[in-house]
């Protein structure tokens, strides 16, 4: 039994989630709100189980129905897939017991569990796809979900924004199924194992990878993609924001990731990485003075995002020149990944959990938050310590890398870029704290303001994940190791 | 886990237990957050007190520790003779600075905020002094860095906050060289565990000495603003916002000296010899004596009783960092007996600052005619703690200051004596003049006849711990020649920290 089960795991990982949501829908919000929260339980175990067994044996390989390649489906786990699923999991639970506080057994919201539930199924689905085909049917089934999400409150603004989010992720999709038609067409597969030996960079090599990188780059958010962004964040329910913000973005960019520096190793393309690069840079820059500028919380949370997003695309211009350097910008790229996952959706939470309570975010009306809230004052506080990128954080674990990588690769304009992103970051988080740590506003009148204190669990919850932000600072070194285990060829220095 | 490094977690680890337990209590349990506090406190003390004989027993290459994987380096604690020195000063005064906070904050608003952020401050100035590598002592200098910040802003005023931003200014820049710095000397280097007289390959200084002098001069504007190094200072007036308790522990002992405890880790257990073949610690040296006369020089003009204080400890770190730089054992063990000595003596300036401007609500020296006589044992302790400052034996200042005198002559750096003379002439001139006031001039009607009948001249919570801490500075002075007197201690440390 023990046997099968972890032979089964990859599969069983997402079938938990996919089996949660039909039934949520079927049995209604009464019942979705029990459901969601026994399938985010029981996931736990799972991703913990599959993340150790990839650490202990390496790739696991998995056939959906025993059929096989090319004609089925395979599952394929690697160290950064197992990662991408422990921290879906993980922020999932927690997102899912903030929601429980937030959206109540009401009776509107009840369409929330099982869009939620088949959205974290999706996800894990493309995390652990093995071919690019199979990517784009799982990016589909996430941008769909999402998109039904942000308009779930049916409010005007939710819905212009969710419309903008659906045709950015239409066209993202098309754009990037256009790139794995070309592919299919030149080298006669999909599976990604095969294309890494096949895959050329010619003219329609590269005008494939050109066409999936413009629509991953839509659909992640990279600057100047951005735009729609901070209304789809923002103006979404906010445990919905968090998700997005923390695990959505993640998706496209993990297939990104897996194109150019898995299947296509971006030794070939170095003029390109370093537009990329460019790019990833702008966006740190342009996303925290955005943010800076912001008067509302929710926007700034969400400009934060198209900041920290900036960061994960300085991992192509460095793992370009492999060797060590490219070891420690994978590691860097993928660990920013997962700790800004925490710390965002920490931020997402604690600023919806602001909104519910006081009905406005407007950040001058939050003066002396950390007497009225002090838990959540403080999870603002700790989740700002990962975006800054300072110790003890997993921010800071992943910046060290980075640097270092920068240094390492002779490129230490990268590094400048960092230190000078963390220091953007400072800006925007203590605009934002002073506030919390100052005065209450003047004209305040406590009673009509503050309907009092907001359900444990939501408070609880976006603790929670700003601690593990937070631990992944000093404890993070087994994820580290993780990461690279059955590394691409390019960052673990294996000659292909 | 043996005593030894149970000592040394704990010495880490209790207050940062602490500081959870009393933000889990939450704003009203006062008595019990009190209880809490002092026991952590005290526990801390044990455990720094245990940590430091282990270190003695061990030394000086045997040294307990303990620690985690993490990046190349290592997470690593390690309980040596010359962090145990400051791990010490710091547990031990916070143990006194909490009864002191309790009486000062017993009006105040946000508590709990209050003291569990200050008890994160210590435990990460514990924790720096307990680093065993240049990573672990950046985690924790970080922390630091962000736990000062609520302290510095936590009256909530608009002129509250500005000192915080200004604060910030100066701190996450600094924060983000010592990044680049240490990463970038790792990468030459290898991974660097702090050592006695340097830890890096002398073969270094031919190879990369470019490098090796910028990742130096990153290193030291890190850790030059906690350190208030000229022209680094500017915030550490500007932090004179903050509550009493804050002024004294913090910007006073714990983070100030969490800087210059920095700049001796680097000079001394990471550059070593190769600090002098560069040229980069004469730099340095140069730098803190012009520190010492501006920083003095500053005081002389403040009317602002904290900010005369605070531009008086901008040129005391100096003499700290001025030590570890001369190439000369004697200057060495003067800087780091400096360390403790400066401790006790400035913080129980800022306890009186804090006791006076609750007790009788004067801010301005100006203001501070006659007060010896309605405040006699404060004032006394603070008169005290000035003529330490100022050198006049037997408080412990003078013998730090010998020993530096000696030291820079023994390092054929004579300059240093002109500094020192011109120094303490100017630290007299911005302190006799308050003990001149004090106690020579006309006081006010109502402070002729002392304090009213029958009553403390304040709360005796706040005047007993800067009792104890004047007590502290002139037994430092008096016992200086007593084998486990931080002066003896820093010269065992000096010795090894020399080798060549």
């Amino acid at each position: 039994m023990a046997e099968w089960i972890v032979r089964q795991l990859p599969a069983l990982v997402i079938l938990m989630p996919f089996t949660a949501a039909p039934l949520a829908y079927l049995l209604g919000a009464k019942f979705g709100r029990p459901i969601a929260l026994v399938s985010a339980l029981l996931s736990q175990p799972l991703a913990l189980l599959l993340a150790i067994r990839v650490s202990r044996v390496g790739t696991l390989r998995y056939e959906v129905g025993g059929w096989g390649g090319p004609l089925g489906i395979d599952l394929v786990v690697d160290g950064v897939a197992a990662v991408m699923v422990l921290v879906t999991t993980v922020v999932g639970l927690f997102v899912t017991v903030y929601a429980l506080g937030y959206f109540g057994d009401r009776e509107r919201y009840r369409f929330f569990w099982p869009l939620w539930l088949f959205l974290w199924g999706s996800l894990l689905a493309l995390f652990l796809s093995g071919d690019i085909f199979n990517l784009y049917v799982c990016l589909e089934l996430v941008s769909m979900s999402a998109v039904a999400l942000v308009g779930l409150t049916l409010s005007r603004e939710a819905l212009v924004a969710a419309m903008r989010y659906m045709l950015a992720a239409i066209l993202g999709s098309l754009f990037y199924l256009l790139g794995v038609a070309l592919i299919y067409g030149a080298f006669g597969s999909v599976d990604m194992q095969t294309l890494r030996e096949v895959i050329r960079g010619d003219t329609t090599g590269q005008a494939a990878l050109a066409l999936m990188t413009v629509g991953l780059v839509l659909k992640t958010a990279l600057f100047p993609l951005h735009f729609w962004l901070p209304p789809a964040h923002s103006n979404a329910p906010s445990p919905v924001s968090a998700v997005l913000s923390a695990l959505v973005v993640k998706g496209s960019f993990y297939i990104l990731v897996r194109l150019w520096v898995d299947v296509a190793q971006t030794a070939a393309f170095p003029g390109a990485s370093t537009v990329l690069g460019v790019l990833g840079a702008t966006a740190i820059f342009w996303g925290s003075i955005q943010a800076l500028r912001q008067e509302r919380l929710k926007m700034l949370v969400a400009y934060s995002t198209v900041a920290q997003i900036g960061y994960l695309f300085l991992m192509f211009p460095l793992v370009t020149g492999g060797g060590p350097a490219a070891a420690d910008a994978w590691t860097g790229g993928v660990f920013h990944a997962v700790s800004h996952a925490l710390a965002k959706s920490a931020m997402f939470l604690a600023a919806g959990t602001v909104l519910a309570r006081f009905g406005h975010d407007r950040i001058e009306g939050l003066g002396g938050l950390s007497r009225r809230a002090p838990a959540t004052a403080m999870t603002f506080g700790l989740a700002g310590v990962t975006m800054m990128g300072l110790p003890p954080s997993g921010g800071f674990v992943a910046k060290w890398q980075m640097i270092r990588a920068s240094i390492e690769s002779g490129q230490w304009w990268w590094a400048v870029v960092v230190v000078a992103g963390g220091l953007l970051a400072a800006a925007y988080v203590f605009k934002v704290l002073g506030p919390f740590f100052g005065r209450e506003p003047e004209a305040m009148d406590e009673a009509d303001l503050d309907p009092g204190p907001s359900p444990w669990t939501m408070e609880g919850a976006a603790l929670a994940l700003a601690l593990g932000s937070l631990v992944l600072g000093v404890l993070g070194q087994p994820l580290l190791d993780l990461i690279m285990v059955s590394a691409p060829a390019l960052v673990a220095g294996v000659t292909p | 886990m043996t005593w030894e490094t149970t000592a040394l977690v704990g010495a880490v680890g209790a207050p940062f237990l602490t500081a959870v337990l009393i933000f889990a209590l939450g704003e009203h349990r006062d008595a019990a957050r009190s209880r809490i506090n002092l026991a952590g406190a005290a526990l801390t003390v044990v455990a720094v007190v245990a940590a430091a004989v282990a270190a003695r027993a061990g030394a000086p290459d045997a040294y307990p520790s303990a620690g985690i994987a993490l990046l190349d380096i290592g997470f690593s604690l390690r309980a040596d003779m010359l962090g145990a020195l400051f791990a010490v000063v710091a547990g031990v005064l916070w143990l006194i600075t909490t009864v002191y906070a309790i009486g000062y904050m017993s009006r105040a608003s946000d508590r709990a905020r209050f003291f569990g952020f200050f008890s994160v401050c210590v435990g990460s100035a514990i924790g720096i002094a307990l680093s065993a590598n240049l990573l672990t002592f950046f985690v924790f200098y970080e922390v630091l860095t962000l736990a000062t910040y609520p302290l510095v802003i936590h009256s909530g005023t608009p002129a509250a906050l500005k000192g915080g931003r200004t604060y910030l200014t100066y701190a996450l820049p600094a924060g983000g060289a010592l990044a680049a710095g240490v990463v970038w000397l790792n990468l030459i280097a290898g991974p660097v565990e702090f050592a006695a007289g340097g830890s890096l390959d002398p073969a270094l200084a031919s190879t990369h000495p470019g490098a090796l002098i910028a990742i130096f001069a990153l290193l030291i504007l890190g850790v030059g603003v906690k350190a208030a190094l000229f022209p680094l200072h500017g915030w550490l007036p500007a932090a004179m916002v903050a509550p009493a308790p804050v002024s004294s522990l913090l910007h006073a002992v714990a983070v100030v000296k969490a800087g210059v405890f920095g700049i001796a880790r680097i000079v001394l257990e990471v550059y070593g010899p190769l600090g002098h073949e560069l040229g980069v610690t004469q730099v340095l040296a140069a730098l803190a004596g012009f520190t010492i006369i501006f920083g003095s020089v500053r005081a002389l003009a403040q009317d602002d009783f904290k900010k005369r204080l605070a531009f008086s400890t901008v040129a005391q770190l100096s003499y700290i960092t001025l030590g570890v730089a001369l190439a000369s054992p004697i200057a060495i063990a003067g800087g780091i007996a400096h360390l403790a000595h400066h401790a006790a003596m400035k913080i129980t300036m800022f306890f009186t600052a804090g006791a006076v401007s609750e007790e009788v609500k004067a801010y301005r020296v100006s203001e501070f005619d006659g007060l010896g006589r309605r405040m006699p044992l404060t004032m006394t302790a603070f008169s005290l703690a000035a003529i330490g400052i100022v050198g006049v034996p037997p408080v412990a200042g003078f013998t730090s200051k010998w020993l530096l005198g000696v030291g820079s002559i023994d390092a054929g750096s004579g300059w240093v004596i002109a500094v020192l003379g011109i120094s303490s002439v100017l630290n007299a001139a911005y302190f006799f003049p308050i003990i001149h006031r004090a106690w020579f001039r006309t006081p006010k009607p109502e402070w002729a006849h002392g304090p009213a009948a029958g009553k403390p001249e304040g709360d005796m919570r706040m005047i007993v711990p800067l009792v104890m801490t004047a007590a502290i500075g002139l037994a430092m002075g008096l016992l200086a020649g007593v084998a486990l007197s931080p002066a003896s201690w820093a010269q065992t440390v000096a010795a090894w920290e020399f080798p060549w």
